[in-house]
């Protein structure tokens, strides 16, 4: 019933705000080939009243319709390695499910933050050491 | 060795998507900085990488109702012009240039992990 009313509230907002999420989310996806999840979760969840566990699920359906857009993009201009991917895909199938059992053992502000670490230095490496 | 660096970087990014924290953001530093792939090559993996993971989380999601259909729809119909957009620039970009653009987007995402707000905990 709540859902319902935050529902028919964040539908009632103009179209302006759906264009706007989705352009930022749909442009950092395909720019970086990443990243537009780490967008759409908190507009779904701010500024659409969604709740958090229907956010992550509706930011990826939304990203895969950027996702495939963005890889007829990349295909045209022959960056794709599908041969790397697979490979890569293989490791991530593993790694979701071993994530999937150990996530409630395992999420918590400590782990994130040392994920949070890590990127932060990969980033340093990436702009100063490369 | 190529091939088992390739799979342990999907294997850790795997662990991580499952956590809600992007998967391409451990995984495209890990190729490029770990496997010496270029920058585009590896933002095109981790495009390519999404597909199946997407599909097979989508499935349960669908199967339990959590996709909202009515907002996605029109910020799907929408962003797609951004992601045209996005994937254009990022193509005419050099890659080392493009490599330190992400390094930057990199940093912020890595702030905004460790300073945001543990809203699970707040809400209870």
């Amino acid at each position: 019933m709540k859902l319902k009313n935050m529902l028919s509230r964040a539908l009632r907002r103009p179209y302006v705000i759906y264009a706007a999420g989705g352009l930022l989310a749909g442009f950092l996806n395909g720019l970086f080939g990443s990243g537009g999840g780490t967008v759409i979760v908190p507009f779904l969840e701010e500024c659409l009243d969604q709740e958090e566990h229907t956010s992550h699920a509706t930011a990826i359906l939304i990203i895969l319709g950027f996702t495939i857009v963005s890889l007829f993009f990349y295909g045209f201009s022959g960056t794709l390695d599908i041969k790397l991917a697979l490979w890569v895909s293989l490791g991530g199938v593993l790694g979701g499910f071993i994530g999937a059992k150990l996530l409630k053992k395992l999420t918590g502000p400590a782990i994130r933050k040392i994920f949070g670490a890590f990127m932060l230095v990969a980033a340093f490496r990436m702009v100063f050491f490369s | 060795m190529k091939i088992l660096l390739s799979i342990l970087s999907g294997l850790l990014s795997g662990i991580i998507s499952g956590m809600g924290i992007g998967g391409g953001t451990i995984l495209i530093p890990a190729l490029t900085l770990f496997l010496s792939v270029n920058q585009h090559t590896a933002q095109g993996v981790n495009l390519l990488y999404f597909l199946p993971t997407a599909a097979i989380s989508l499935f349960v999601h669908i199967k339990n109702k959590s996709v909202n259909f009515k907002i996605a729809f029109p910020i799907m119909g929408l962003g797609v012009l951004g992601a045209v957009g996005g994937s254009l620039l990022a193509l005419v970009l050099k890659a080392a240039f493009l490599k330190k653009l992400f390094g930057i987007f990199l940093f912020l995402m890595g702030f905004y992990e460790i300073f945001k707000k543990n809203k699970k905990n707040q809400k209870k």
